[in-house]
């Protein structure tokens, strides 16, 4: 890792789910993350980790800026309204959504790509707990 | 890792090795060298994407767009997914070759060889290799280059397989030529039960107590 870089390799934000009022010990699932280690926060873990976290935005950006480059400021915004309006369309929150219109706008009902293959969250063997989550997002917890 | 090599430019025809089935019955091949895995599900995931691809555009695919697709996902990952892989095949614009590195980079060439074996069957292909040969001179130039590699790279080893891609379809030819011999054992190695005499034998039970015995009721409704 090339020491000089190390500015521009810091991750975007810390999670605070690691930071709770309970204890630095307590809320660490040690099985699945490892031992708690501050340079784990603040360093990505592998070469990559940043550029696929921000893949889809920067590609988004990328088709954005070329289209209203191309066809004008209008057809960008359009495009996002479509995104946000089919973002919303989701079942309830401890459900995984198919985001089948989301998927065509994209483009991505006609390819495979690894997030297909892999860790499909259809198939997730863990459920969240259905009334807390529910509770959370009507915002009565 | 598999040795394998490249088509040559018969007259509408393509010539190369592959170490598995063809993944599809299309008029274009993908081989690979490098990780084994990572070549393998690469050129898996591009042939259903090429087939996706074919299904919504309602054409017959090209070798460029595998090519394409192919490179971008190396791109993306920068090398990472470590598979050097050759992508042959006749489509309207003619039979092509392209030889894809694992950072993204390709080159189109008429003959190639990529893996551990390269330099071996390069070495044969540039020395041997006409434009326009016929469909048996290249074949067997094919088995001597891969030969060439079997024998001189520890990392390649087996038998040639060949795929010959015309504009009608691809056809595998399994098992071309097997150049290594399996070793013979000089001796017979099995060895009868009793051979080893038992001279003494003694068993120790083992005492065991239960020292708690606890029963919990399912709840059945």
């Amino acid at each position: 890792m090339n020491a000089r870089g190390l500015g521009s390799q810091l991750k975007d934000s810390i999670p605070v789910t690691e930071l709770s009022a309970s204890g630095p010990f307590d809320h660490h699932d040690l099985l699945r993350k490892g031992f708690s280690c501050v340079k784990n926060e603040l360093l990505p873990s592998h070469a990559l980790e940043l550029s696929e976290k921000n893949f889809q935005l920067n590609q988004d950006k990328m088709n954005f800026s070329t289209l209203r480059n191309i066809q004008g400021l209008f057809a960008p915004l359009k495009l996002q309204m479509e995104f946000k309006a089919a973002q919303q369309v989701q079942r309830l929150p401890f459900l995984s959504s198919s985001n089948l219109s989301l998927d065509i706008l994209r483009g991505n009902d006609e390819t495979i790509g690894f997030e297909d293959i892999l860790n499909d969250p259809s198939q997730s063997e863990l459920m969240g707990e259905p009334h807390l989550m529910v509770e959370y997002k009507l915002g009565l917890l | 890792m598999h040795p394998w090599n490249a088509p040559f430019r018969v007259p509408g025809s393509l010539v190369h090795t592959r170490p598995g089935p063809p993944s599809q019955d299309w008029c274009s091949d993908c081989c690979g060298a490098g990780v084994a895995a990572d070549a393998e599900m690469t050129t898996r995931m591009a042939a259903s994407n090429m087939e996706l691809h074919a299904l919504s555009t309602g054409r017959e695919p090209r070798v460029a767009t595998v090519t394409r697709i192919l490179r971008q996902m190396l791109f993306r990952y920068q090398g990472h997914v470590a598979a050097s892989l050759i992508v042959g095949g006749v489509d309207p614009t003619g039979p092509q070759l392209y030889g894809l590195h694992p950072h993204g980079s390709y080159s189109r060439l008429p003959f190639m060889a990529q893996g551990s074996g390269q330099d071996a069957a390069l070495a044969v292909l540039e020395d041997r290799f006409q434009p326009n040969m016929t469909l048996e001179a290249a074949q067997g130039l094919l088995v001597e280059a891969i030969t060439a590699g079997i024998l001189g790279d520890l990392g390649s080893g087996g038998s040639v397989d060949a795929c010959v891609i015309t504009a009608m379809g691809a056809k595998l030819l399994r098992t071309l030529s097997s150049p290594i011999e399996p070793m013979k054992r000089l001796g017979h190695y099995r060895v009868a039960p009793g051979t080893t005499a038992v001279l003494t034998q003694t068993v120790q039970p083992l005492k065991l107590e239960l020292l708690e015995e606890t029963v919990q009721a399912m709840d059945v409704e």
